[in-house]
């Protein structure tokens, strides 16, 4: 494996190998905390806390592993790590634990996470996979806060709940779009966003798997 | 990777300590974390029962304002009159309803809200002025589509107009069910009546398929039903119309509206 400097490990994630947009992980989740940006941002750093973490331990103990229970013992690790989180939220940001209720539970099940055990974390020592995880985090993150900007902009009128748009229920001027605020749009904001990524760094675009055929007459 | 690290005993050495690092870890953080998360959970309580009662919480010391404007006082749901031997602060319901000597067992025919028992004895909130009661808060609980929704309704001194109705604790779908928690949804109970005019023993209050169209005679006991949330929408009805019925509060109103306790 070629050598992999801290900052490269740090930033490819967030444009170049993003794990939303190149590598089409942990789509489930971002459809569903990114209704509103205070979530997603919440969301975002208890990703990047149990990336980096689960990184650090199971790389610091990665010469120990038997190769035949490593996906349990990553599990163990992680889900131990996840409800660390999700303890602490509910000490300290009990609104916010309420909203993002069993979504906390669930970055157990996070692709990115045990992805990135499995393809970095398992080779590489626990510096350098601590700040892979947070740079995965951070791409994780990254493509949540604009998922959430938009859906909260267009469906709720407001940025981290203050008003942009004055809305009509309000005496404005904005009618918001109700769609935004349900799961489904998020697959239209990740499709356009993951389109446009692929238009700019021409190099993300996949070979095709197959060639289709032409009309026969 | 080492080869030795696949035989039996490495194996099991590696599950074991991992386990008892991992379960130490978690149980600190529960154990640890605790007492705030109660002390959490006590302050949304009382957020709620504000809010059912539509009393503002913005900028102020919550914990100083509910106890400066709130009395909370023990019902005996089985006699319908206070019991004042028990004293609010120190009742748990979630307890009292573990021990048969203080649940109330509902039979299937009873049993509209789905929740099988109750706690005999309920804590009740009330905002008062002077003597008379200005808001009476109940707290009301039953199931949902996936969870048991426990909540607050508060109702006016003549115990049939609502002020306000709010959920603390649920699991029900995000952005369907879980649309009882918006503010504007919430905004549509205050001034509904719980009770028709001639019969004040059962609620007629309940959720409606759709938007309540006020040329409708019933409006006032009809609530717009949550948008693709169906099993949610019957759940809170029936937990409504429960609480307000025989088995529930409707004995112990009827008791308050003539003035005998």
């Amino acid at each position: 494996m070629a050598k992999v400097t801290a900052k490269e490990v740090l930033t490819s994630p967030v444009v170049e190998n993003n794990p939303i947009a190149l590598q089409i992980l942990g789509i489930c989740s971002a459809l569903a905390v990114t209704s509103s940006m205070n979530v997603a941002l919440v969301m975002s750093l208890a990703v990047i806390a149990v990336t980096a973490f689960s990184n650090l331990f199971i790389s610091a103990i990665r010469q120990h592993i038997p190769s035949n229970i490593r996906i349990i013992v990553q599990m163990t690790i992680i889900a131990s790590l996840v409800i660390v989180v999700d303890q602490v939220l509910k000490a300290f940001a009990y609104e916010l634990s309420k909203q993002l209720s069993v979504f906390v539970g669930l970055i157990i099940t996070n692709c990115i996470v045990m992805g990135r055990a499995e393809a970095f974390a398992m080779k590489n020592p626990p510096g350098i996979s601590f700040m892979d995880g947070i740079g995965n985090g951070l791409g994780y993150g990254a493509v949540l806060m604009f998922v959430g900007f938009v859906r909260e902009l267009f469906g709720s009128g407001s940025l981290f709940g203050v008003e942009i748009f004055s809305l009509v229920n309000n005496g404005g001027w904005y009618v918001a779009n109700g769609m935004m605020l349900l799961p489904p749009s998020a697959f239209f904001v990740i499709g356009l966003m993951i389109w446009g990524l692929r238009t700019w760094k021409k190099n993300q675009v996949e070979a095709a798997d197959f060639t289709i055929a032409p009309n026969t007459k | 990777m080492s080869a030795n690290n696949d035989t039996i005993s490495k194996t099991l050495i590696v599950t074991i300590s991992l386990c008892v690092v991992c379960a130490v870890l978690v149980s600190a953080a529960a154990v640890g974390l605790k007492p705030l998360q109660e002390a959490n959970k006590r302050l949304d309580k009382m957020t709620n029962v504000l809010a059912a009662a539509n009393i503002s919480t913005e900028g102020q010391d919550i914990e100083a304002l509910f106890d400066s404007s709130v009395v909370a006082r023990v019902l005996d749901l089985e006699q319908n009159t206070w019991a004042d031997n028990i004293d609010p602060a120190n009742y748990d319901e979630t307890k009292a309803v573990k021990d048969p000597a203080q649940a109330v067992q509902l039979s299937s025919d009873q049993d509209q809200a789905g929740i099988r028992q109750h706690a005999r004895y309920k804590t009740l909130y009330m905002v008062k002025n002077g003597d008379a009661v200005e808001t009476l808060i109940l707290p009301i609980h039953g199931k949902g589509l996936w969870s048991t929704l426990y909540g607050f309704m508060a109702l006016e001194g003549d115990f049939n107009t609502i002020v306000g109705l709010g959920f603390y604790a649920h699991a029900e779908t995000p952005g369907l069910g879980g649309e009882v928690d918006n503010p504007r949804w919430k905004a549509l109970w205050p001034g509904k009546k719980v009770f028709t005019g001639d019969d004040s023993s059962n609620a007629a209050i309940g959720l409606i398929k759709g938007k309540v169209d006020p040329a409708n005679k019933s409006a006032a006991h009809q609530i717009d039903g949550l948008a693709g949330a169906t099993l949610t929408s019957n759940g809170v009805t029936n937990l409504v119309q429960f609480w307000l019925s025989e088995n529930g509060y409707a004995p112990f109103l009827a008791k308050l509206r003539a003035g005998e306790v």
